[in-house]
């Protein structure tokens, strides 16, 4: 996919109107009304079921976690919602043995590769049933025992982490591929330049997923380059770039197969940038109202993954409304059980705040920790 | 034993631990096929390839951060910042990430690597080649601090950070490189971190430091001695978790301390040690402790020795100490 052929004075600099994802060079293959562009999805009709679900999984997840939030009962959240055909295609198009980075939209990834619904809500409450015992924000959230890294906050850090892990397991001729998460912000970070700087440089097996959503908070994608596409940018690292449509679960899957491939064959790595929408503010923090009009998002709902998939899932395998609304039903029910769990699980001891900060305890938060026990209790945990 | 300077005992280090464990890997500028602007990394790419002694792009960000995810992966990186002056494109990793991930995932990702990287002024280095920025990432949980002074101690110290399960930031202090020079012990040999060492008795003023000023320090205590004040000189060797132990124990024994350090004065580890001098052997002090550190100013090309904290500076300190 060559970024030469954009036309610049057409598009203007990475512009983010829905029909810059109906542009030539975007790869595509299930259209807006949800028929088939090509005449493969890349996946059977179970398959193409399982991953709906595991969208529409994730975003009623999604949509829980923020009434939750607004109900005073978590403190934040930062979710996925109208990105959940790159995230969820994106982790399927990995194989077992690789590796997957987040950013922190990706907790829909993370469950579909195993981590448990409870461990992420223990994540949620920061309780002391939390592996990290309360010690991260909401959706900070590790999972190593299904490949994932850790997510942080810093905006680009995980990209060249990810980097020095492929390029590990390459010194020891372990045949995975690592795929880090990013948004369109991130480009502008010292890391995404690093990161792909070293990645081009040793041909490490890796795959670049930018999640363009168009905004960066408040700041929109055109603000964060004059390049006329992110996917543009690999060029400058000697990766290729290739833009698909993120809205679009079988683009974004054979997108990603063929750059989780092209990894494992030593080909280095690839540069992915997936169009979609941020059809939610930056988190529950965040009230978008005060800067992008929200007549803008009409057209990104007209885009929506989940439905797109579904009106495909309707005509090809006579998706029903009973299907849909027991499936709604068997999600609220597995999250009323891990709610009232976490909800039930005290606050993480006092004692666990000092552990983990090395392998062994130091003399001097020996001493803090025993002050911190001896003293007074503060409120509010 | 062997006579080696810090560069040689380094590279002895450096060279034991890869043939022992072959998940070390060295990586930074220059550290490859030129073995280093200072040497210290000579001969280990000819002996051990370019697969495991990376010339890397020049970027102290791009360095650490794959530095970070070679550690997850489970090898053991030693990274080189040429000079610690340089380190500042890396602080985001270092601070956000490197020294978070063992505490931020509850256990699963310890992320062990030694970081080396020259430090401390004396060889005309201006403002860019001269500082020292230990208490910064003192400051930083999780992260341990090492700064040897002596050959013995750069190989000994630099095994066991090399085997520590933490992240070490593993301070060289350049001016010293070649000018240090002493026995050695040949094949495995470490010093505990989180040692000190009472590098010379005496009863009536503790003097404490670290690095290239441990000579500045014996100077002017050999100099405080002849007008007939004894002076106990500790280097700390681990800056952190320092050796709080064998500081108190002197500093109850005298009663009298003198803290040296290049670093700046403000807020420098300096203060940090009088602090904890003043909560746990108040009642033993005599005098006001006394720092005799960098100003607070960037570090000076011209004026270097004037801003260096060195004997002749160290000395007047020590005498009004003793006699306050």
């Amino acid at each position: 996919m060559t970024t030469a052929t954009i036309d610049h004075a057409a598009h203007g600099s990475a512009r983010r109107a829905p029909d810059d994802a109906l542009a030539a060079d975007v790869v595509r293959v299930l259209s807006p009304e949800g028929t088939l562009l090509t005449d493969d999805a890349g996946l059977s009709d179970d398959e193409a079921v399982a991953l709906y679900r595991t969208m529409v999984r994730t975003r009623v997840i999604d949509e829980r976690a923020v009434m939750l939030q607004r109900q005073g009962r978590i403190g934040f959240h930062i979710g996925s919602l109208g990105e959940e055909a790159t995230v969820i295609g994106s982790v399927y198009a990995m194989r077992k043995q690789d590796w997957m980075f987040p950013c922190y939209r990706e907790f829909g990834g993370a469950l579909y590769r195993g981590m448990p619904l409870q461990r992420y809500f223990d994540n949620l409450y920061g309780n002391a049933n939390d592996p990290a015992k309360g010690r991260q924000m909401p959706d900070h959230w590790t999972y190593r025992a299904a490949n994932i890294g850790s997510v942080s906050s810093p905006i680009g850090t995980q990209i060249t982490q990810a980097v020095g892990f492929a390029w590990a397991a390459r010194m020891r001729k372990d045949p995975l591929v690592a795929m880090v998460y990013f948004g369109e912000g991130a480009t502008s970070s010292n890391e995404f330049h690093n990161g792909l700087n070293f990645a081009g440089v040793f041909k490490t097996p890796n795959v670049f997923v930018c999640r363009n959503n168009g905004w960066a908070i408040s700041v929109p994608a055109e603000r964060q380059t004059a390049s006329a596409t992110f996917a543009a940018k690999g060029v400058a690292y000697g990766i290729p770039g290739v833009r698909c449509d993120g809205n679009d679960l079988f683009a974004v899957i054979k997108t990603t197969r063929e750059a989780v491939a092209r990894a494992a064959r030593g080909e280095g790595p690839t540069l992915i940038e997936a169009l979609t929408y941020r059809m939610s503010g930056h988190s529950t923090s965040d009230d978008p109202t005060r800067y992008r009009p929200e007549e803008g998002m009409s057209p990104w709902e007209k885009l929506d993954p989940v439905l797109r998939l579904r009106r495909y899932l309707e005509k090809q395998v006579g998706w029903s409304e009973g299907e849909q609304a027991a499936l709604e039903e068997q999600v609220a029910s597995e999250l009323k059980k891990v709610i009232e769990v976490a909800e039930a699980a005290p606050a993480p001891a006092l004692e666990s705040l000092f552990d983990d900060v090395y392998a062994t305890l130091p003399w001097h938060l020996q001493e803090q920790r025993a002050e911190l026990l001896a003293g007074p209790r503060a409120k509010g945990h | 034993m062997t006579q080696m300077n810090m560069v040689q005992a380094i590279n002895d280090a450096l060279r034991f631990e890869m043939q022992r464990d072959d998940r070390i890997v060295v990586l930074g500028e220059d550290v490859g096929k030129v073995g280093g602007v200072f040497r210290v990394t000579a001969g280990l790419y000819d002996e051990f390839g370019d697969d495991r002694v990376i010339d890397t792009p020049l970027s102290e960000g791009g360095i650490i951060g794959a530095a970070i995810g070679m550690a997850l992966y489970g090898m053991k990186p030693v990274p080189e910042i040429q000079f610690s002056d340089f380190i500042f494109p890396a602080y985001d990793q270092i601070v956000s990430e490197l020294a978070k991930f063992r505490y931020r995932s509850g256990g699963e990702f310890p992320c062990p690597m030694v970081i080396r990287t020259p430090v401390g002024g004396g060889i005309r280095g201006g403002h860019y080649h001269s500082q020292s920025p230990e208490a910064q990432f003192i400051h930083v949980a999780g992260l341990k601090v090492v700064c040897p002074a002596t050959p013995a101690d750069a190989k000994g110290l630099l095994l066991s950070a090399l085997r520590d399960p933490d992240p070490v930031m593993f301070f060289e202090p350049k001016r010293i490189y070649r000018a240090a020079k002493g026995e050695v012990p040949e094949g495995d040999f470490t010093v505990p971190i989180g040692k000190a060492n009472v590098v010379r008795q005496g009863e009536q003023v503790t003097l404490v430091t670290w690095g290239a000023m441990l000579y500045e320090a014996l100077d002017a205590a050999n100099k405080a001695a002849a007008e007939g004040v004894s002076v106990e000189v500790i280097d700390l060797r681990t800056l952190w978790p320092l050796d709080i132990e064998t500081v108190v124990a002197s500093v109850k024994k005298t009663g009298r301390v003198v803290v040296v350090h290049e670093a700046p004065k403000t807020c420098g580890l300096g203060g940090e040690i009088v602090s904890l001098i003043n909560e746990k052997a108040f009642l033993h002090l005599e005098a006001p402790p006394k720092r005799v550190c960098g100003f607070d100013t960037p570090f000076p090309y011209t004026l270097e020795n004037e801003y260096l904290p060195l004997s002749h500076r160290i000395l007047p300190a020590l005498l009004e100490t003793a006699r306050f």
